[in-house]
């Protein structure tokens, strides 16, 4: 397909993969990038003037769902693929929890057929099931999944309790070169498990899901991790504890990378109780801020902001869940857990860049590289501006204010506990393979 | 405030409001985490003249004459939803009860459905027990009418923590200084957090004896976040009651055993089950509650139950007076 040429000028570029920060342009033509620099003299038919916006590479979510096939009225991959266009990313990883799940070569070429419909916007991948019908019991055959093309294995949301048969995928994951990703959670300490076990869930009388479910399933993975030589991606970390089994386990060498979400990241468990937006519903119980894993505490989210900045957490995923609104309008404990998350991951990031938590190039770093990295380049080489990179883009305003309305999504799930908040920071225009996928012309959601 | 004087209202016709009314500011009755002082001496001024109302040979005033309230609950109960529908029907209101766990849940219909449906058939007041912690939380945010929570999963059970209050009030007078220890499955306890609640503005010092496991792990952070500074945890019950005022086993549900929560029901009651032995250690004229349905046997034992310190039919009959106070203040039009 012939590609016209585009010439981005003016931009703060930032390239954490080859630590570029400066004022420049980026030249794509063919969807390739062709120059990145401070003095580019060519021009193009197209030109973005990019005057104070960032620019930097498209973001990369390794942790989502489409929930198609089998659950389009939460979402679809085209749906989806819109609200992740809208959001910054041009490359996501799709989880293979749908039903029928992705357990076999033909579903993830089903998904793999519906992603190619929207490859014009976004690089859709799949990650398939470690065990059949994610039950558990047997692997699946991992190879013929490699072969159908996913990135990795995941039960997630049922994580694999056997030890034995969490020995035998990793062995396999491992002579296919693929990671295992893993929702560490330790079923039997979960059980019936809200919200996080905390002074929040004694007070709500709530059942507590403690600490110890992730850290403890965390700790087994990486001694089997380092037992059977796999490459071990630990997701959604959640507990301080984590952080620090993650950061001890790669002092040692060891293949463990990992990531967390935005919402881990900025919201603690206090958040189900009151929103800061509706104060006079306290206690809110707020299913919108129902998730797995939970909410946790203060010191946790200190912890994982301190695993962000010294590089133990490798990248940010969203874990977009989309829901239903009667999914979450109902009592707490039948609510669905899950945060649609592509389209406020950048502007609730940018709380903390502006909160002098996180420098700016390190977020961005989480959120292109870091996760490339994770996938080895073996999908494409993404998260990078050098020449000769697909042009995969996001252009950025770290100032501009707007305000989330739930009912403004692309995304058919409506539920986020973001709802209302005023965020600084918004995905302006996003680039994918050299075309302008998104842009964002609503005023209705800038101030 | 006398526990004595007579009052004239709510039953006269020239009904006379208490003069701390402006301090009620409650559309719901969802806990006790929101009451003041002030609007609990309230609650308890207008039970005085409930109690007396239920006294009469005629128990029937007319003060909510013309107002429906119905009750919804998603969970067997026998007592406290009799206590609701007498307390209504003898303020003269017009009550309806929805058995909702046979009805609309077994057809799939939502808990947000089966509560707007009570709302269009202008219901002026939903008293909702349901499983569920949080459960009337949707219903108040959701909806205009009026909710009254009889009890929600393991969170709140305000009516009861006002009933119990003012039980050791009526008792014991003044509680300044005394000490209520409270037995057994906290975890579960939606009578235990209310009673945390409802007494914080009492200068009453608040025991919770259970074994470790029936403690959630964030009591003691919840206690010390929220300013409950008078509570404190004892797992050892000959520690905890000593020179107790008022001792209050909570029911012990079989199913703990089953899930592994206690070891066994016999080691058990060894431990925590109060009993003639154990009461002896407590203050002389220590009294005895309970919230009740008892597992005679299990956490109390039979004497202790039926003893001259048991307040545990007191509190039944405090109960109607406590939910005709809250009706009347809810439902009541005259307040608002």
């Amino acid at each position: 397909m012939k590609k016209n040429a585009l010439l981005i000028k003016n931009a703060r570029i930032i390239d954490p993969a080859n630590d570029i920060d400066m004022i420049g342009s980026i030249l794509i033509k063919d969807g390739i990038i062709q120059q990145t620099g401070g003095s580019i003299t060519d021009s193009a038919p197209q030109i973005i003037d990019a005057t104070g916006l960032v620019a930097c590479p498209g973001f990369i979510d390794l942790h989502c769902h489409l929930r198609e096939p089998g659950f389009e009225e939460k979402e679809t991959v085209a749906s989806g693929a819109a609200a992740a266009s809208r959001g910054g990313f041009t490359t996501i990883c799709c989880m293979p929890n749908t039903n029928p799940p992705l357990d076999n070569a033909a579903t993830i070429d089903y998904v793999n057929t519906l992603a190619a419909r929207e490859s014009g916007r976004v690089t859709i991948l799949t990650v398939g099931c470690i065990t059949k019908n994610r039950e558990g019991r047997e692997i699946t055959d991992m190879s013929e999944l490699a072969g159908a093309g996913c990135v990795g294995f995941s039960d997630d949301g049922s994580p694999v309790s056997s030890s034995r048969i969490m020995v035998l995928a990793m062995l396999k994951a491992a002579s296919l070169g693929l990671p295992i990703i893993d929702h560490c959670e330790d079923l039997e300490l979960s059980h019936g498990g809200q919200m996080n076990d905390g002074w929040v869930a004694a007070r709500l009388g709530l059942k507590g899901i403690p600490a110890a479910a992730e850290e403890s399933i965390i700790a087994r993975d990486i001694v089997l991790a380092e037992m059977t030589g796999a490459g071990l991606h630990i997701t959604h970390v959640s507990t301080g504890g984590a952080v620090k089994l993650i950061r001890e386990a790669k002092s040692k060498g060891l293949k463990i990378t990992a990531d967390v979400t935005p919402h881990h990241l900025t919201l603690t468990d206090e958040r189900i109780a009151s929103n800061p937006v509706k104060p006079e519903e306290s206690p809110a119980f707020d299913t919108l801020a129902k998730v797995n894993p939970p909410l946790r505490s203060a010191a946790d989210v200190e912890a994982l902001i301190q695993g962000i900045n010294d590089g133990t957490i490798n990248a940010i995923a969203t874990d977009h869940a989309p829901h239903t609104d009667e999914e979450k309008l109902c009592e707490f404990e039948l609510a669905a857990s899950g945060i649609s998350g592509f389209e406020t991951a950048f502007g609730v990031l940018m709380t903390l860049v502006h909160a002098g938590k996180i420098n700016l190039n390190t977020l961005i770093a989480r959120m292109t590289i870091g996760p490339s990295r994770v996938l080895i380049n073996r999908f494409g080489r993404t998260g990078t501006l050098a020449a000769a990179s697909p042009a995969d883009i996001a252009l950025l305003d770290v100032n501009r204010q707007w305000i989330v309305d739930k009912n403004n999504l692309l995304s058919k799930g409506k539920n986020t506990p973001f709802d209302g908040y005023t965020l600084k920071g918004t995905v302006v225009a996003t680039i994918h393979r050299g075309e302008i996928v998104y842009r964002n012309s609503s005023p209705g959601i800038a101030q | 405030m006398s526990m004595h004087e007579t009052k004239s209202w709510p039953a006269g016709q020239g009904t006379m409001l208490p003069a701390s009314m402006e301090s009620w500011n409650h559309k719901h009755i969802l806990d006790l985490d929101d009451f003041s002082r002030e609007e609990i001496d309230l609650v308890f001024e207008i039970a005085d003249g409930m109690v007396e109302i239920l006294a009469r040979d005629v128990k029937k005033v007319p003060t909510l004459r013309g107002k429906t309230i119905a009750t919804m609950f998603f969970e067997p109960s026998t007592r406290t939803r009799a206590s609701f529908e007498l307390a209504a029907k003898y303020l003269g209101a017009d009550t309806v009860s929805l058995d909702a766990a046979k009805s609309s849940v077994a057809k799939g219909e939502s808990l947000i459905d089966s509560l707007r449906t009570l709302q269009a058939l202008q219901v002026d007041t939903i008293i909702i027990r349901h499983p569920c912690s949080g459960a009337p939380y949707l219903a108040a945010k959701h909806l205009e009418t009026k909710i009254i929570n009889a009890g929600d999963g393991c969170h709140a059970h305000p009516s009861q923590g006002l009933l119990d209050i003012y039980t050791m009030r009526k008792q014991l007078g003044d509680l300044s200084g005394r000490k209520l220890v409270i037995i057994g499955d906290i975890m579960h306890s939606r009578v235990a957090r209310s009673n945390l609640w409802g007494t914080r503005n009492f200068d009453i010092k608040v025991i919770l004896c259970a074994p470790p496991a029936l403690i959630p792990y964030g009591l003691k952070q919840w206690t010390e976040n929220c300013g409950l500074h008078h509570v404190s945890i004892e797992h050892d019950l000959d520690t905890a009651i000593e020179g107790a005022d008022i001792v209050m086993p909570l029911r012990l549900q079989k199913e703990r055993q089953q899930s592994g929560l206690i070891s066994s029901m016999r080691e058990y009651i060894r431990l925590y089950q109060v009993n003639d032995a154990r009461l002896s250690r407590a203050k002389p004229g220590a009294i005895i509650m309970h919230p009740g349905p008892m597992n005679e046997g299990i956490e109390i034992n039979h004497d202790v139950a039926y003893g001259k310190r048991s307040l545990i039919e007191q509190q039944v009959t405090n109960g109607v007076a406590i939910r005709m106070a809250l009706l009347y203040l809810i439902a009541g039009g005259k307040i608002r």
